[in-house]
């Protein structure tokens, strides 16, 4: 039996400026996986994610939520239904205390809070221990740990991550890796947008490779790792 | 440091401000200076706290304030000129009939409503600015930084225009302005109201929409990513500061008895701003203390640059009106330059940092005497 689909985009098309940076892609998120786009800089894959976020606005094509279309509605609309993004190169409120930034992440629940801190300080110890530091204060590693608890405060089902390797040392990428997959293990969906396409593919369980604009292949994050034209564009290894 | 203490210095500190504020109240012909200087000192801290409410925390720099106090202080002014004296304030171009009606209603009411009628007139003033700040932000804050700042300018200098055309003569009195405006009975009632304006702000700014508010001012994609509305919010930010804004223009106005539409020039909202920067943008203490500092200073600390300075026979060069403000631009220049972040920074008056500070200070003082005597060897 198949998966549900959290997530699906039919024919999506997004134009920035006048000029088009997504030409109709159709794209699918079952529940529960782990889904990575991969692709080079300007091919529209952040694009992508922020019109799912409706921080952009597309200019046809439909994008549903658990049967529910979202295409056009507002950003905290989208949060409030479960769909969290983590922004590109972090951006975590460097002048606010590492506790407000989560409790920032949490601002459209009206419960109680402290439950769901004591859990992202489960997943993050280091967090715990600079709750009272700033922000900005933090190594680039801490900050995109923060900015991952901070989205997961607002108890996504599916969380975007844009390019979370973005400027980070290798160890530490592949300590962020390790943390997307706990997230997934305790039942969140995750659509990883990713340049580091080798170590995005090895744990993901779905890949979609995107060029200018369009979808060119998926499959499986296996099969597109061991792709003979992935592995030339992506992964720098020469074709034999 | 434990809370039952903090309370207790905090008790201690209101206490001694306002066994103060009664001693200046009680003996105001002796210490005619201090009472108005600290009073227009305070009025100038709800304005400049509501400037940083909007620009220091939500980050929309708004340099409209004059703007909206002028509406605030005209609003107020119409409703505290007494209706014996109408017909003085405005001797030149008559009274419009609505404001004389207006008048005659409001004689009409029962008398404990004329007693409260200055908070009345506080509120309804505020309560303009805020629906003209609600009108202009829809526009102007889709707008971001300076051009945001070009905008509020351009809307507070059109107030100013309009309150002094002549079309309006019959209800602001044109460029003549108002005047035998209702003053306030004591320093308590400024101070009382400038508090309840203050806590308010302040409380705004320590609950979760303050946060919100500091998430736009920081980082607005991420803030509107977490789900943050940004237009709502800034909207809110700009509505509630402009309406303290009016509200303390209101103040002004029963301060100074008389106003005219050249008080609320731009040079008011550059002195606002002076005051928020001083104080440091993003600290709501911070703006207090700074606009009793700068108030003080310029109406009358600094005062006797002004008048000739003779030692012996003598005569000190420059020192002749207007050398005072020659001296604050100077101190101005030094703060900008070695205190960017003004006295406060972003941070808040707290009772832990001071006890902080006050042992950094014992241990100095520890260190010094030896170091002191190493270096007189």
């Amino acid at each position: 039996m198949e998966k549900n689909n959290i997530l699906t985009i039919e024919d999506l098309y997004v134009s920035y400026g006048g000029i088009q940076a997504v030409k109709g892609i159709n794209l699918t998120v079952p529940e529960g996986e782990i889904v990575t786009l991969i692709g080079a800089n300007g091919a529209g894959k952040s694009t992508i994610l922020r019109t799912i976020a409706g921080l952009v606005k597309s200019e046809k094509g439909k994008i549903t939520y658990r049967n529910e279309e979202i295409t056009g509605k507002a950003t905290n609309e989208i949060v409030d239904l479960g769909i969290t993004l983590v922004p590109e190169g972090r951006r975590v409120f460097p002048d606010l205390t590492v506790l407000e930034n989560l409790k920032i992440g949490g601002y459209r629940r009206k419960d109680d809070l402290s439950k769901d801190i004591e859990w992202i300080y489960e997943l993050f110890p280091i967090l715990k221990e600079r709750s009272w530091q700033l922000a900005g204060t933090l190594s680039g590693g801490e900050q995109q740990m923060l900015a991952v608890g901070r989205a997961l405060m607002s108890r996504p089902k599916l969380i975007m991550m844009d390019e979370p390797s973005l400027g980070l040392a290798p160890l530490i990428v592949h300590g962020i890796m390790d943390i997307i997959k706990t997230i997934n293990k305790q039942g969140v969906t995750i659509l990883l947008v990713e340049q580091n396409a080798n170590l995005a593919l090895k744990i993901a369980h779905t890949g979609y490779v995107c060029e200018t604009g369009t979808i060119t292949l998926h499959g499986s994050g296996k099969e597109l790792l061991e792709n003979e034209s992935v592995k030339a564009a992506y992964l720098g290894k020469a074709r034999k | 440091m434990k809370t039952s203490k903090k309370i207790i210095y905090t008790i201690i500190l209101s206490v001694l401000v306002l066994a103060f504020l009664f001693f200046l109240d009680v003996n105001k012909n002796q210490y005619g200076m201090a009472y108005t200087v600290l009073q227009k000192g305070i009025i100038m801290a709800v304005v400049a706290v509501s400037m940083n409410l909007v620009t220091g925390f939500t980050g929309l720099f708004s340099l409209g304030q004059a703007g909206f106090m002028a509406i605030g202080a005209y609003v107020t002014a119409i409703f505290l000129i007494p209706s014996e004296s109408i017909g003085d304030v405005y001797y030149i171009s008559g009274v419009s009939p609505v404001i004389l009606n207006f008048k005659t209603w409001m004689d009409s009411l029962p008398s404990w409503i004329q007693a409260i009628s200055p908070y009345i007139a506080l509120l309804i003033g505020g309560l303009a600015g805020a629906f003209c700040a609600a009108l202009i932000g829809i526009p102007v804050l889709r707008l971001k930084s300076d051009y945001l700042a070009i905008a509020t300018l351009g809307f507070s200098e059109i107030v100013r225009a309009v309150i002094s055309s002549p079309q309006m003569d019959t209800i602001t009195n044109g460029s003549y302005g108002l005047k035998k405006i209702q003053g306030f009975t004591s320093l308590f009632q400024t101070f009382a109201v400038a508090t309840v304006c203050i806590s308010f702000m302040i409380l705004l700014i320590r609950s979760t929409y303050g946060r919100a508010f500091k998430a736009i001012r920081e980082d607005e994609i991420a803030a509107e990513a977490m789900g943050i509305n940004l237009f709502k919010h800034k909207e809110l930010s700009f509505v509630i500061g402009s309406f303290f804004s009016a509200v303390s223009g209101g103040m002004l106005a029963m301060f100074m008895r008389s106003i005219d539409s050249k008080t609320f020039s731009i040079s008011l909202t550059y002195d606002i701003l002076l005051i928020v920067v001083i104080g440091g943008i993003g600290s709501a203490t911070g703006s207090i203390l700074s606009a009793l500092l700068v108030t003080v200073s310029k109406e009358w600390w600094l005062r006797f640059f002004d008048n000739p300075l003779y030692i012996g026979n003598f005569q000190v060069p420059l020192f002749r009106t207007g050398f005072r403000m020659v001296i604050f631009s100077i101190v101005l220049l030094i703060v900008v330059l070695f205190y960017q972040r003004g006295i406060m920074g972003r941070n808040e008056f707290s009772w832990d940092r001071i006890a902080e500070n006050l042992l950094k200070i014992k241990k100095l003082l520890r260190r010094n005497p030896k170091e002191g005597g190493s270096k007189n060897v």
